[in-house]
């Protein structure tokens, strides 16, 4: 073992101190006029820039819409019929770079069951402090139940309060849709949610809901919109 | 650790040759017999593989470690394998050529077929899936199959998770059918609650349907619906899908004594060795991701086996404990207790802050530096009167009953001290002294499965033992031991073993032992004839028999076999070492040898040490409950595992008590100063095996509580008095430096037995002992782990069931002065006259409501009224 020395052991020749050792650079090289004017050539951008017109965004009294894409907040989505998308997977929190989400899964049981199939997420957190908006998080979400809206107005006088709750996330309610939990759809299973073979709330869903939380505000809508898709 | 690890291949003593062939063209030399797959690890090749398993016997059953073989035929002309071959049940043969996927593209494709078989039928539900992040499937998927599938029809599919137990859940459609389970059923644990149903690809795992099997009272295996907030399982099933029609059962099913289908002691063990999502833990359902975990490898603390395990901590909250891998001590398995019971220590009861008795009678929140003075205060007012007793408890690392040895001595100038926080006698005392304290390792699991026979005496090694009995059933099914048991029935434990029963009535043991001759015949003789270089085995039990254990000792020596001494609890070794017992001090130092005393009094730099032997935990109860002693220092114990749990609360309400517990409990109830002290996972010490093996740990947790050695270095700096225990590193320099004891033992005991009691009319002889999974205090909060539980009975004899007129589970009641226990009896074949019912089962705490032990006569009468059959 010690007789010969491996590739890894062998000592490297010493670095050339002083030396480029190798380096050319990749600019192009100057002509005369060029390196005589260099020390001035500065003083051309800004003289040039007094005569163009200012831009000032009068934010925040005047909101300048971003561009569609831009990535602002994120928001937690709903199925047309009310029921979470998150399953509570982890694999947003697994794939941000910053650790900036929290995720705790939990059962959906038959009294309770908040996104189709066996699990939800019971605890969502995303902290602003850390998140660094690079959407790798939406791109890891299975069901899509995580993407970014184009809120940007992200600032608070403490850190706790940046820490948003998965009752802060959650996109709103639609106009018909059924307030979670409530059990899925008759007759289907999660494949058919993320199929996207669910459309809006059934009757026997929103029937569930009026027998165990009869003061919810959703029921009315959610009943009409369930008896008009029949 | 000089004993155990054998050397390579060296299991039947000769000499295994060695073969070399070539994997990969890297030419390897390995003992004849090795697997490709285990020869291609030994050079980092890493083939992949699903049903191989290092302590499972090979199967072949997944086919995903498919390589090309060639083999030099009888001229010597390599001759290629028509077809791919599983490299986990090929051993090597000379002059073999493999090549795996690295260098064959056969073997590649082949592996990449299998992996896209495999998948066709599974959900992938990996965002769902527990195993997610930690899969194999998933990895090896990643590594050795196809980027995108190429199946476009439609999956077959089953309802799902299946509650096999309460504690297991299955999904068959992530099964890949690997077989690992029922191997580990069959092989390892022996108690088969799961196997191979139907075929093609129907084919699954299931569980043993009763509908089918008619067992009376068995469930069907329930689809698993959630769990409450608090961790109880549902029960309700409304909105889910019904069971379908597909999971149709087969085969014979093992039951357990109220008919339902063996739920297995070891059944966690299945979670952690399927190699993908189908078994699951009801526990750990949905709780975290491996990334959200920190992982702590350290010690179990619920037996004597000190069996490695590793903690998955999130946040400061225990997620899962796992095995750990200790070839010398549990392989790679473990209890259910050990892996599911873990929430006792972070309990809603848990102490945090000191409390100390106010002048109102109750209980208040302190400040330490008030708690320790107002303890202090009570201890040497105690010291000035008659005395303070000590009782660490049965539990404690070595460092800590150290430090409770070296207070007591020190600080508060006394022998009475015991941690036997269950029943005992002066002759365990002495049997102790002479047989166990300061022995050093001396039998060792290993030595367990090798042994030619074991005798078992007041042991139920699946019980009371845990890993001891998979050791035991190794030995037993590689046909190298013999098991011989002296215990009034045989448990299904001792089936499994195929164990011989040497059938004994509480009390006539000794009678039993000392019928073990070369020239006795029949089961006495084989058993005498076996253990000849064989094994002892006595429990902690065996003290409630008077004569006992000075008859195994007098067996040992007669058939020349070697004894150990396996208690239950934990801490039962570490006491003896440290010497909390009254007439033992650290290292097996007798109190009553001057030597001993001068030796220990020099290396703890005191002038004398207190010369009179202590008295022992029964004996400082009744001098507490009497008067006869002022204060007691009180570690975690329960009083109602005491021998007589009346007196200890007698006791503790009379005097001053000083309690370190880490959760509240019938001790700091009655104590005047409550001082918090941390539980295993947030500290850091040693525990001692059975074995004597120190068995060190670090925290797992973050955490402020202290270790009782911290407590009690603090609580003697109040009396004056420097322990010197103020940090971990201070008690091992300290005990390095003490060293053993190579002068006098304690004599070994003689003692006589009495007649065995006759039980009259309507009377009985009382057997029992602790069940595995009970209502113990460090089984508390784990609901899911409690319904895997068996069922507590009373087991009579046949005789004895028809003078009673009751038959199998029929309501019995089994009685004394004090109180009554009713359970369901099973007919047992077991000697007449004697009736078992379990220490410490919900509904039977045999102590606390009958004030006596096993031993005892108590009363026995069919409960009235008659069962009529709805209510079992
Ligand atoms: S956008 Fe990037 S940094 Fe922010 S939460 Fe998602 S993954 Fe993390
Ligand atoms: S078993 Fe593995 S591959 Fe299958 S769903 Fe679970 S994590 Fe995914
Ligand atoms: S349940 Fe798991 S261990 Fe058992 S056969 Fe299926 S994949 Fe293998
Ligand atoms: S690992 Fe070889 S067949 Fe499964």
């Amino acid at each position: 073992m010690a007789d010969e020395l491996t590739p890894r052991d062998q000592p490297e020749p010493p670095a050339l101190a002083g030396e480029t050792g190798g380096f050319t650079s990749q600019l192009p090289t100057k002509g005369w006029l060029g390196q005589m004017l260099a020390p001035v050539a500065g003083f051309g951008v800004t003289l040039s820039s007094m005569f163009k017109p200012t831009i000032t965004e009068q934010y925040p009294f005047e909101k300048v819409p971003t561009k569609p894409r831009y990535h602002g907040r994120h928001q937690l989505n709903r199925y047309p019929d009310g029921l979470e998308k998150c399953i509570g997977c982890e694999l947003c929190a697994w794939a941000c770079p910053a650790d900036a989400i929290y995720v705790e899964g939990a059962d959906n049981t038959p009294d309770a069951q908040f996104s189709p199939g066996e699990r939800y997420g019971r605890v969502y957190q995303i902290n602003y402090l850390r998140c660094i908006f690079c959407g790798l998080c939406i791109e890891a979400c299975p069901t899509r139940a995580l993407t970014m809206t184009n809120d940007y107005e992200l600032a608070g006088p403490t850190r706790r309060g940046l820490i948003y709750e998965k009752a802060d996330l959650l996109a709103p309610m639609r106009e018909g849709m059924l307030a979670a939990p409530h059990p899925m759809a008759p007759g289907t299973e999660d494949t058919d949610y993320y199929r996207g073979q669910v459309s809006g709330p059934a009757i026997e869903q929103v029937d569930w809901v009026a027998e165990w939380r009869p003061e919810d505000p959703t029921i009315d809508a959610a009943r009409q919109q369930a008896e008009g898709s029949r | 650790m000089t004993t155990t690890t054998p050397a390579k291949g060296a299991t039947s003593g000769a000499l295994v040759p060695e073969v070399t062939f070539t994997i990969d063209d890297v030419e390897v030399s390995v003992p004849k017999g090795t697997l490709v797959i285990r020869a291609a690890e030994q050079i980092g090749i890493q083939i992949p593989r699903f049903c191989d398993h290092p302590l499972l016997k090979p199967a072949g059953a997944c086919r995903q470690c498919l390589v090309e073989v060639a083999t030099p035929d009888r001229e010597g002309n390599l001759r290629a394998m028509p077809k791919p071959q599983a490299s986990c049940t090929l051993e090597a043969t000379p002059g073999m050529v493999v090549k795996t996927q690295r260098t064959s593209a056969v073997a590649d494709k082949a592996q990449h077929g299998v992996m896209e078989l495999l998948l066709i039928n599974h959900p992938l539900d990996c965002p769902t899936c527990d195993k997610g992040g930690e899969c194999p499937l998933q990895n090896q998927a990643m590594s050795n199959g196809r980027g995108t599938s190429r199946f476009v029809d439609v999956k077959r599919t089953y309802p799902k998770p299946l509650a096999i137990s309460t504690a297991i859940l299955l999904d068959r459609e992530r099964c890949i059918l690997c077989q690992r389970c029922t191997r580990f059923s069959n092989e390892i644990a022996g108690d088969q609650f799961i196997d191979l149903q139907l075929r093609g690809a129907r084919q699954q795992i299931g569980t043993f349907d009763p509908a089918v099997l008619g067992f009376d009272g068995a469930g069907t295996a329930s689809l698993f619906a959630g769990a409450d907030g608090d961790g109880q399982p549902l029960t309700r099933a409304g909105g889910m899908p019904e069971r379908d029609v597909l999971s149709g059962p087969a085969g014979p099913a093992e039951t357990d004594t109220s008919g339902r289908p063996f739920a297995s002691y070891f059944s966690g063990n299945t979670v952690q060795i399927c190699p993908v999502g189908a078994l699951t833990g009801a526990s750990y359902r949905f709780r975290s991701r491996p990334f959200d975990l920190s992982s702590t490898p350290v010690i179990a603390e619920h037996d004597a086996n000190g069996s490695a395990i590793r903690v998955d901590h999130r946040r400061g909250t225990v997620m899962r404990r796992l095995a750990g891998d200790d070839p010398v001590v549990n392989e790679e398995w473990i209890t259910d207790k050990d892996r599911f019971a873990f929430t006792w220590q972070s309990a809603p009861d848990r102490l945090t802050t000191p409390l100390v008795r106010g002048e109102d009678g109750e209980l208040r929140e302190a400040s330490w530096a008030e708690a320790l003075t107002v303890a202090a205060e009570g201890l040497t007012t105690a010291l000035d009167g008659s005395g303070v007793g000590v009782l660490p408890g049965g539990r404690l690392t070595l460092e800590d009953a150290y430090a409770y040895s070296k207070l007591a001595r020190v600080a508060l100038r006394t022998n009475d001290i015991d941690h036997r926080a269950r029943p005992h006698s002066a002759e365990e005392e002495s049997f102790l002294g002479h047989a166990v304290a300061g022995h050093g390792i001396d039998v060792t699991f290993a030595d367990l499965e090798r042994a030619s026979g074991v005798l078992l005496v007041g042991y139920e090694p699946e019980d009371e033992g845990g890993v001891v009995f998979l050791r035991l059933r190794k030995g037993t099914l590689a046909g190298r031991t013999r098991v011989f048991s002296v215990a009034p029935f045989a448990s299904r434990g001792l089936e499994r073993l195929g164990a011989t029963l040497l059938s004994a009535a509480p009390g006539t043991e000794p009678e039993v032992l000392d019928a073990i001759t070369g020239r006795a015949d029949g089961d006495l003789g084989a058993a005498a004839e076996a253990l000849s270089g064989g094994l002892v085995l006595v429990g902690e039990r065996l003290a409630t028999v008077p004569g006992g254990l000075s008859a195994a000792l007098r067996l040992a020596q007669r058939i020349g076999a070697r004894l150990a001494w396996v208690p239950r609890r934990v801490g039962e070794r570490a006491g003896i070492e440290a010497g909390t017992m009254p007439a033992l001090l650290p290292g097996g130092r007798p109190v009553t040898d001057n030597a001993a005393r001068v030796d220990l009094a020099a290396a703890w730099g005191v002038e004398r040490l207190p010369a009179t032997r202590g008295r022992d935990l029964s004996g400082i109860l009744s001098a507490a409950a009497g008067g006869g002693l002022d204060a007691l220092v009180v570690g975690g114990l329960d009083p109602a595992d005491l021998p007589d749990p009346d007196l200890a609360l007698r006791a503790l309400d009379a005097a001053f008590v000083v309690s370190l517990e880490v959760r509240a409990s019938a001790v700091t109830e009655r104590a005047d100063v409550v001082l918090p002290v941390a539980p295993p996972a947030e500290k850091p010490g040693t525990y001692l095996t059975w074995e004597g093996r120190p068995r060190p740990f670090p925290q797992a947790l973050t955490s402020t509580a202290l270790a009782d050695q911290r407590v009690l270095h603090a609580l003697a700096g109040r009396l004056g008095v420097d322990l010197g225990l103020g940090t971990l590193a201070a008690t091992h320099a300290e005990l390095d430096q003490l060293g053993g004891w190579d002068g006098a033992r304690t004599p070994a005991p003689h003692a006589v037995y009495p007649e065995p009691p006759a039980p009259g009319a309507g009377q009985a002889v009382l057997a029992t002992w602790h069940l595995l999974l009970d209502a113990g205090r460090c089984q508390d909060g784990e609901a899911f782990l409690a319904g895997t539980a068996p069922r507590p009975v009373a087991r009579v004899g046949a005789e004895l069931a028809a003078r009673l007129g009751v038959t199998d589970g029929d309501q019995v009641t089994v009685s004394t002065e004090h109180g009554a226990i009713t359970l369901p009896a099973v007919v047992t074949a077991m000697p007449d006259g004697v009736v078992w019912i379990p220490v410490n089962s919900p509904g039977s705490a045999v102590r606390p409501t009958l004030r006596v032990d096993a031993g005892a006569v108590v009363q026995v009468a069919a409960a009235r009224p008659a069962t009529d059959g709805d209510d079992a």
